[in-house]
């Protein structure tokens, strides 16, 4: 259904028609807002005290890790200066990591090492930072330099993803990733984050980074956009941006759908890595996701949202939801009402 | 339903404001415009008079209720005497006493009046029948032979004493009644007589003293008027013209036909008024009008406070304006600022600075701070020390901006000092952490964008109308209040999304590009 519903679909071109308010257009075209995300979803979806817990990515990770969901692996937590002495023994041994902050967002303040020699910490865009730079990137960090607020803040240092081949073509350094958004558990968008030389390695649209939609039920990229402009192939490689069939399109919705068992979030942001060797891994989580999507895939999330938020609340599992987001299947039915305990359904509740 | 509440909320909220203000707007005359002014008119009455040694009282006939006028301010002034003042609420005496008193001594009462638009009529009680008064037998048949034929003439009390105003004006040669006019007669005595004249046809009539205001005037007349009561108001006639009503600006000093001013110990009293007009602002006049009348909307209202802190209120109560205007600018048209009222707060700043100095001030010093910012950068210092220096060295720039404009003759330049410097320190830390984390295209575009929002702040918090409105009437915030909770409600695209989401609504023809 998600195909048939996108609104750019074969219309003929018709140059001179008569002006319409683009409000009703984008109405139609079931294009969210943000005003409408923020009363609609975030405020009425996202109750505020799960807000500490996706904001903090140390928090999440410990949850997540409970629920069995895939991160990469943490190496270690700086949670003050005098921590921060603790750096080097992190890190020993060790040639690839990543140094983020735990309530960063946007992807800022992360640094993504890809080798260390003689001291210096070699970054994934070919620059390095000496031990005294670390220092003071590590100090910026917990001053609570890319915090919300300026909050003093945590360093978390963790494995560097060793992404899966299959984006090589389409990404200029850092780690791509896809994003979904889950409401109310059930995948109702997602696409495939791209690094580009202007992103400075960075998965974010708003950083000059690509975004290319997804067909929720293949997984094959279908639209692309850069800086809010449809684009065909990447700025940097060249390569055809659409077309890219992600692998273990299943397993990534089910991952992703699986988050919200964790932290009940009613409109969430999933951001999902897939790893040459453990698959898709969850980054991190989103309470306010963008809006940038709808344009990544052509299509508005409204019309899905709405006809998610008209389903039965029953608990339903992430592999069913994740099967409604692929055409699979239409949702609970009213019909039964929800039986306690344990109930005869085909699948239980997912812890 | 919630969005129903919500409505009504706003509904109730902005009807209470609206109710508020119309009841202000009508009970204190409170002006919808500023800077509109009004006619004060300040009236002195001197009375001088000659004290024989012993004790003195002076007895000064003074205004009780003058109507069309309403009575801001009196004084009494006098050297060593006691002052009190006696009143029936017709009537009003001030009564001046002291135990010795030798040669020439003055008196002043002086009050200040506004008009209004009170009916200048009479309405106390009906007296009673007059006696006929004694007269000599010559004056009594001429004052009867006058009454009859004024009485052939008319048809009711108005028509009757219109007649014999006029008849006795032009008594000249008129036989008998010839004798009631001595061809020179003043206007005072001729009111006196008509009062007289009108007790033998059993009318009540009374005279009523007064004054027409005229600006600049040393020694205005005492001009009398006739009353006459037709059993239910008191009807007003010029006693020399017999003209009915009282003309504009006709301000009434006293009723009765006692004498202005009554003395006991002293002799040669004399009485002089002095007008003057001056204009003043009609707030103030309003207010002084409602602290006489300890009117509780004025108790309640701002200009119950000493004058330091309404002046600070002028300001503040415009803060609410800018706030909302941000609402509309930011979720309606969806321009993205620095920090969600830091424009407001540099709207402020302007209003001390004008808005071109105001802008240029802020340009030169968040660019300047940017630099040295990126400068410091090098140094790898730490946030809060970093932040720090950013703010000492805009108190510096800003110290060297107030020094050159002030040797190169400019003295906009010193009102830099009221320029918030912390927010001007945060501007440039925030736009240089965008600067490096998403370039400087976006950085400059959400400065400009917070110098956008800032400039049509100021044009509204510096807005004269505006910053009267809401500081006279601070229950319209009500409104704003009401229309923020609305506009908290609001789902619909920002204007600038339709930016964003184009290639939707343009077709999707545009898509290769």
């Amino acid at each position: 259904m998600t195909t048939s519903e996108r609104p750019g679909a074969p219309e003929p071109p018709k140059r001179r028609r008569r002006f319409r308010w683009p409000g009703t257009v984008l109405r139609e075209a079931g294009i969210l807002g943000m005003n409408e995300r923020n009363a609609s979803f975030i405020r009425a979806e996202n109750p505020r005290r799960l807000f500490p817990l996706v904001d903090d990515k140390a928090k999440t990770k410990d949850l997540a890790a409970k629920a069995g969901i895939a991160f990469p692996e943490l190496y270690g937590l700086i949670r003050s200066d005098a921590e921060a002495r603790n750096f080097p023994k992190i890190v020993e041994g060790k040639q690839k990591f990543v140094v983020k902050p735990a309530h960063g967002s946007g992807g800022n303040g992360i640094v993504v090492i890809r080798s260390v020699r003689n001291g210096r910490y070699f970054r994934a865009n070919g620059t390095f930072l000496d031990e005294q730079g670390m220092e003071h990137h590590l100090s910026n960090i917990l001053s609570g330099m890319y915090s919300l607020g300026g909050r003093p803040d945590q360093v978390l240092i963790e494995r560097c993803v060793e992404f899966d081949p299959i984006f090589d073509e389409v990404t200029f350094q850092g780690v791509p990733d896809i994003r979904t958004i889950v409401y109310r558990g059930y995948p109702v968008a997602a696409m495939v984050r791209l690094p580009t030389r202007r992103s400075d390695g960075k998965a974010n649209l708003h950083q000059g980074a690509v975004g290319s939609g997804v067909d929720l039920k293949t997984g094959v990229t279908t639209h692309a956009i850069l800086a809010g402009k449809p684009v065909t192939h990447h700025p940097d490689t060249g390569h055809v941006l659409t077309g890219i069939q992600i692998p273990g399109w299943r397993d990534l919705l089910v991952l992703a759908a699986h988050c919200h068992d964790v932290i009940p979030l009613g409109y969430l942001g999933v951001d999902i890595v897939l790893d040459r060797d453990f698959g898709p891994l969850v980054l991190e989580l989103n309470a306010r996701p963008g809006l940038a999507i709808q344009m990544a895939n052509g299509r508005g999330l409204r019309p899905l949202l709405e006809r998610i938020r008209a389903l039965p609340r029953v608990p339903t599992t992430a592999q069913q939801r994740a099967a409604f987001a692929m055409g699979e299947w239409s949702g609970p039915s009213a019909d039964p009402p929800p039986v306690d305990g344990e109930a005869p359904r085909a699948n239980a509740p997912a812890a | 339903m919630k969005t129903r509440s919500i409505y009504l909320a706003a509904l109730v909220i902005a009807a209470i404001g609206l109710a508020i203000f119309l009841v202000k707007l009508d009970r204190l005359g409170l002006p919808l415009t500023p800077n509109q002014e009004t006619a004060v008119w300040t009236i002195e009455a001197r009375a001088r008079f000659e004290a024989k040694g012993g004790p003195l009282k002076a007895r000064l006939e003074i205004p009780a209720a003058p109507l069309g006028f309403e009575i801001l301010d009196e004084d009494f002034i006098s050297s060593n005497y006691g002052v009190t003042t006696e009143s029936d609420g017709l009537r009003r005496t001030s009564i001046w006493t002291v135990r010795r008193a030798k040669g020439k001594q003055s008196v002043y009462y002086r009050t200040s009046v506004v008009e209004n638009d009170e009916p200048k009529q009479h309405t106390d009680a009906f007296p009673g029948f007059p006696e006929r008064p004694e007269r000599e037998e010559a004056f009594d048949s001429a004052v009867e032979a006058l009454l009859d034929k004024v009485r052939n003439e008319s048809a009711d009390i108005v028509s009757f004493t219109g007649a014999l105003i006029r008849r006795i004006n032009n008594l000249e040669g008129d036989g008998a009644v010839g004798l009631l006019n001595d061809g020179h007669v003043t206007a005072s005595r001729r009111a006196l007589q008509i009062v007289d004249i009108l007790a033998s046809a059993r009318i009540p009539a009374r005279v009523v003293w007064g004054i027409h205001l005229e600006d600049e005037v040393r020694d205005a007349p005492l001009a009398p008027y006739v009353e006459v009561h037709n059993q239910s108001v008191w009807l007003p006639f010029d006693p020399l013209t017999g003209e009915k009503g009282y003309p504009d600006r006709f301000f009434m000093w006293y009723v009765g036909s006692q004498p202005l001013l009554d003395l006991e110990g002293a002799k040669n009293g004399e009485v002089r008024f002095a007008v003057a007009r001056t204009l003043r602002e009609m707030v103030d006049v309003a207010a002084q009008r409602a602290r006489k009348g300890d009117s509780m909307w004025f108790d309640a209202s701002v200009f119950a406070l000493p004058i330091q802190t309404q002046n600070v209120y002028r300001v503040l109560l415009t803060v609410p304006l800018g706030a909302f205007l941000v609402v509309l600018l930011r979720g309606f048209v969806g321009i993205k600022t620095f920090g969600t009222f830091m424009p407001v707060l540099i709207a402020l700043a302007f209003r001390e600075t004008e808005l071109w100095v105001g802008i240029t001030l802020f340009v030169t010093i968040v660019t300047l701070g940017l630099w040295i910012r990126f400068l410091l950068e090098r140094l790898q210092l730490l946030l809060v020390p970093r932040l720090a220096a950013v703010l000492t060295i805009v108190v510096l720039l800003m110290l060297v901006i107030s020094v050159v404009s002030f040797h190169m003759g400019m003295d906009t330049g010193i009102s830099v000092a009221l320029f918030p410097m912390v927010i001007l320190a945060m501007t440039i830390e925030r736009m240089s952490l965008v600067w490096e984390e998403t370039g400087g295209r976006d950085a400059i575009t959400q400065g400009a964008g917070s110098l956008l929002v800032a400039s049509l702040c100021y044009l509204v918090v510096s807005n004269e109308y505006l910053g009267h409105l809401v500081y006279v009437f601070p229950e319209l915030l009500l409104l704003v209040l009401a229309a923020s909770i609305l506009a908290g409600r609001y789902t619909g695209y920002r204007l600038m999304e339709f930016w964003r989401f184009r290639s939707v609504w343009l077709g999707r023809d545009g898509d290769a590009s």
